[in-house]
Formats: C-alpha cells, structure tokens, sequence
C-alpha cells in the first residue's frame, strides 16, 4: 500500500518573527490546518495560531477527582468489611484516610494528565505530513495543506516572508 | 538566529550549539567515567552480598536488638527519601515559580530523585524481615478477608512513597520526551531505532506542544504538594507515635525543610565533578551555584530553627521524659552523634550567607559532603538516640550497629550512583527543549 502523503507546502525558518508573519499572512489567506514544528514550546507561536485553551486539563480533573473518590471508597469500605473497634474509636475514622485520599488524588490525577497529553496529540493525525531533522533543533517549521494549484502562491508567500527553504510535497 | 543565555549578562548560544553540546555529554565517556560506574557497581555488589546474608541468618546479622529496633536501616530509608525531594522542588516548585536557573540543573536533580526515591523503596523491604511476603502490605483481597490498617502510618507512606516514585518518574519521562526526539533526529543506526521508539513519535509539532505543555503545568501543580506531602508523612511514622523526641507538632515541616536541604546537598555533590566531566562549564555556571546555594542556605537556616525549636519544646514543655532525651542527645553516649548533626546541618550552612564561598565550587563541594554527612547523622540521631533512652531507664540501651549495616548502606550508595551514572550517558541531562525556551531563561531570546 502506498504511504500517505499530504499535499502542501513545507517551509523552514531561522527567524522567529518571519515564522509568525508567515502564519498571520497565511491565516489571512484563509490557511487554518497548519502545522508549525519547534524545537521548544514557544508563545508567539502559540498566539500567532491563536488556538483555545488544551482540554488536558479535563482529564487531569477527571483523575483527580477519581482518585480522590477512590481513596475514601477503598479505606471506608475495607474498615467495614473487616470491623476492628480500638479504644471506642470509628471502624471509618476520616481524618486518617485523608492522607491516603490526597495520594491518590495525585497519582491518578498525574497518570490521568499524561493519558490526556497522548490521547489529545494522537487526536489530531500527523501521519503524511513532512518533516525535518532540524526542526528538534534550530529550525521552525510550517507545513500548509494545499492543493497543487495553490501551492505556488504558498510558496512564494513563504518565501516573502522569510522562508529560507521552501518545499512542495505531493504535487 | 534562534539564540539563548543561561543566566543574564552573559554570552549566548545558539540553539543549535545547546543541542552539540548536550548531545556531546552521550558521547563514548572517559576512563574517569568507567572507574566511577566500576566503584558503583563494586559497592552494589559489597550491598548484594550483605543481603543476601541477612536473608540466610536474618536480621539479628544487623544488630536489632530491643530496644533500638530501628537504626540503620530505617535511617537510611529516611536519608534517601529526603535526597529524592529536592529534584521535585527544582523542578515542579521552581517551575511554578518560573525561576529562570532551574532550567539547566533541573533534569539532573529529576534523575536524581528519581534514583534516591528507587533506592530509598528497597529499605522498608529490606527492614521486615520476611522480604517474600512484602506484599502483605498492599491492600489486595486475600483468603482472610483481611485489609491493611489504614490508620497506621506505615500505610500511609507505603501510598506516599509508591505515588511520589510513581509521580517523578512520570515527570522526567515527560520532560525527556522531546529532548529524546531531538537526539534521535542527531544519531544513526541502532541507536536513532532506539531513540525513536522512546520518543513516542515526537515531531515538536505544535499540536503536540499544545498538549504537552498544559499537561506539565498540571504535572507540576499535582507534584509541588506531593512534595511537601511525602516527607510530612515520613516525619509522622515517628511523629503519631508517643516515643519522647518524636513529640514535635513541628515534624512535619522539619522534616520537609530537612529533605530539601539533604536533596541540595546532594545535587550539588553529585552536579559540581558532573559538570567537569561532561564538559558543561559554560552552561552550569556561578550563577546557578549561586542560586542553588541560597536555598541551601535558607532551608539550613529552618533546620537551625527546628534545632532550637525542640529544644526549646523539651525544655518548656516541663515533661521529664522529653527533657531528658534532648539532654541525652547533647551530652549522653552518643553525644558524637547529636553534635554531628548540629555542627554540619545548622552550623555549616551558615557559611552560605557569603558569596565568595557560594561561588567557589571547592568550598561548596566540601559543604555539600557535610550536609550528606549531617543529614543522615540527623535521622540517625532522631531515630536511634530516641529509642534507645524511652520511659524505662532499666531498658535503655546504645545502638549495636554492626557490619551488615553498614553493608547495606555501602551498597545503597552503589545502587544510587550507578542508576545516575547510566542514565547520565544514556540521556541529555541538561534539558535541551527548556534551554531553547525563551520564557525559561534569565535572558537572551529571538
């Protein structure tokens, strides 16, 4: 079977402030799938996208809350199932299961935070889109999705904007 | 030409560069590096062995004997357990707090706890006795019906522990992620297959940074009180129990102050020949000592006021029984013992106040070797002072600490820097992502 490969545009950059003139011209043109490649998170780059807020911390609440819910069901639940009266003292005495409650609210709430960072970036697929090397190193990168007639107007779009190297894929 | 400076007023690199010279510390290492691996692995073996005969003759081989039940072992247990916080601190506290020199030192310090916490768990199982059935201590349905007390401390930190492990582990791994990438995109062959599997497909896309960096954030929001719980639970294994000297309502944030500054000194041990041998001098500079120093100094400083504060609370609280155990510690048969911990903890750490002395590395590597030495003398004294004068003068005895002890705590020390020393030529240990981050330095930028 032949490799999937998105039709588009390619183009790496050296500068930053090219890079994020580029992504506003091609925003204005209407471009909105784009994927820009850093080597480190970066907030220009963040705005010039102009994406909403990840919804990872849902799944962080989510774990959270479950760990939380948990850690009290377990150790109320065990205390009952085998009664053990000391000193006049609750089978369930809360403040004791506090400290096992706030643990696991942690550790459900971190495991559930990294389910949520692979299942959101396995969300959107990259599979056919180009990339290089030097992109986990001193380079941005930003592919445009495009068809081939567009993809000459993409070219030298990015390249008047900075583009030190332009590339058509799947043409 | 995408730059970055690792601490302000200084020449910068760039990114480009950062990535050569992290990159440079996985090359083929020295023979320096070889003879370290080799005395860790020879310690770990002299570890080895001494357990292996514990579990031929048992525990009597460590000298437990009534009424120190508790010393060496548990001792270094706790030793560990406060070396693995400061990694956490740097990078999830600091982090928060968006500190611009956290950047450079903080995987090693991640490492670093991770490593302490991984040796600090093989204690508790080493300390039962009957290590085949440690797992009696997990709250799993057996033929009895029979729970775990979830009212005893011991519990609480069997959860504590396995969360904090758990949780740092999960931190470096994700903070790893994309510098791992980065390395695969530098190598060949076995090694860039390697690499790419560990990377889990990481392009630095900005669909996945997106995700990635609010999942950090979180990360490092769950982690920071997680930090400051874990040693607050270890400090109440003694402080739930009404042995004199364990008393303290302080002994929650003593003992977190006390893991900070213990984990401190052993970044700085383990980071000042680090740097010299992987040629990163002109990456962990002054600047970062300086500031690693500083908070040395301030979490020494609590600790001399926890010292005074104990006595103080002996003293005041008018009870014979208190009174007479902190008098023991000063002036009793193991007076060598309680002044040790005074002299290096409250004592050494004061020479921080002068800038001269943070900014030497010699000064500052011998401070560090004190603080590991004070520190493990102070769980020492806490434990093992303590129960060996209680309420019956007629039962008090001194430790008997025998060469199984200190088996076991020889080969603690291999297990610890042989793990730091694999991973430190396996992985970046400066994070190359966070250096090339804009937002995470003192200067320097686009």
């Amino acid at each position: 079977m032949a490799k999937k490969i998105v039709p588009g545009v390619l183009a790496s950059f050296a500068h930053l402030d090219a890079a994020t003139d580029a992504i506003h011209s091609l925003k204005a043109r209407g471009f909105r799938d784009l994927t820009v490649y850093t080597a480190a998170p970066n907030h220009e780059i963040e705005d010039a996208l102009d994406q909403p807020v990840s919804w990872v911390r849902l799944f962080t609440l989510i774990g959270g809350l479950t760990g939380c819910t948990a850690g009290f069901a377990m150790t109320i639940w065990m205390s009952q199932d085998w009664p053990l009266l000391v000193g006049g003292k609750p089978i369930a005495a809360i403040p004791p299961y506090v400290v096992i409650a706030f643990e696991l609210t942690i550790l459900y709430g971190a495991l559930s935070t990294v389910a949520g960072i692979i299942i959101m970036s396995l969300a959107k697929s990259l599979k056919g889109r180009p990339f290089h090397p030097r992109f986990t190193d001193d380079r941005i990168g930003i592919f445009v999705p495009c068809t081939p007639d567009q993809s000459g107007s993409v070219r030298a779009l990015l390249t008047e904007a900075g583009s030190e190297e332009v590339t058509v894929h799947g043409a | 030409m995408t730059v970055v400076a690792h601490e302000p007023h200084r020449p910068t690199q760039t990114h480009a560069e950062v990535t050569r010279d992290v990159l440079g510390t996985l090359k083929t290492p020295s023979r320096g590096y070889y003879m370290a691996l080799f005395g860790a692995v020879f310690m770990f073996l002299i570890g080895l062995f001494t357990f292996t005969m514990l579990l031929k003759d048992g525990l009597g081989l460590a000298g437990y004997t009534p009424p120190v039940m508790w010393s060496v072992y548990i001792t270094t247990f706790v030793f560990w357990i406060g070396i693995g916080h400061a990694g956490t601190l740097i990078s999830a506290i600091l982090f928060l707090f968006r500190s611009p020199w956290r950047t450079v030192v903080y995987r090693s310090t991640e490492a670093m706890t991770v490593f302490a916490v991984m040796t600090a768990a093989l204690f508790p199982i080493i300390h039962i006795g009957r290590q085949w059935i440690f797992y009696w201590l997990l709250p799993y349905p057996n033929q009895r019906f029979l729970w775990p007390n979830f009212k005893s401390p011991l519990l609480w930190d069997v959860f504590a522990i396995t969360t904090y492990f758990t949780v740092s582990t999960t931190f470096l791994i994700v903070g790893l992620v994309p510098d791992v990438a980065a390395i695969r995109d530098k190598v060949s062959g076995w090694r860039r297959w390697i690499y790419s599997q560990l990377c889990l497909g990481w392009t630095g896309a900005d669909s996945q940074w997106r995700h990635y960096t609010r999942g950090y954030l979180y990360l490092a929001a769950l982690a920071t009180p997680l930090v400051l719980s874990v040693h607050s639970v270890v400090s109440w294994d003694f402080a739930m129990s009404i042995i004199p000297g364990w008393h303290g309502t302080i002994f929650a944030p003593y003992f977190v102050a006390g893991a900070i500054y213990s984990g401190i000194g052993m970044v700085l041990t383990l980071l000042i020949p680090l740097r010299k041998v992987l040629h990163l001098e002109h990456m962990i500079t002054d600047y970062h000592f300086d500031n690693l120093g500083k908070l040395t100094l301030l979490t020494g400083s609590i600790l001399f006021y926890a010292y005074a504060m104990e006595y103080f609370v002996a003293w005041y609280s008018g009870n014979i029984f208190e009174q007479t155990t902190f008098w023991r510690r000063a002036f009793g048969p193991m007076w060598w013992a309680g002044w040790t911990m005074i002299i290096c903890n409250a004592g050494v750490s004061q020479l921080l106040w002068f800038r001269k002395i943070r900014t030497n590395l010699t000064s500052l590597f011998i401070i560090s070797l004190f603080i590991n030495l004070g520190m493990w003398f102070e769980r020492f004294v806490i434990i093992a002072s303590s129960l060996s004068n209680d309420y019956n003068p007629y039962a008090w005895a001194v430790p008997a600490v025998t060469w199984a002890d200190w088996g076991i705590l020889i080969g603690s020390f291999g297990w610890f820097l042989m793990y730091f020393l694999l991973f430190a030529r396996t992985f970046p240990v400066v994070a190359i992502q966070e250096i090339k981050d804009p937002r995470k330095h003192g200067g320097g930028g686009h």
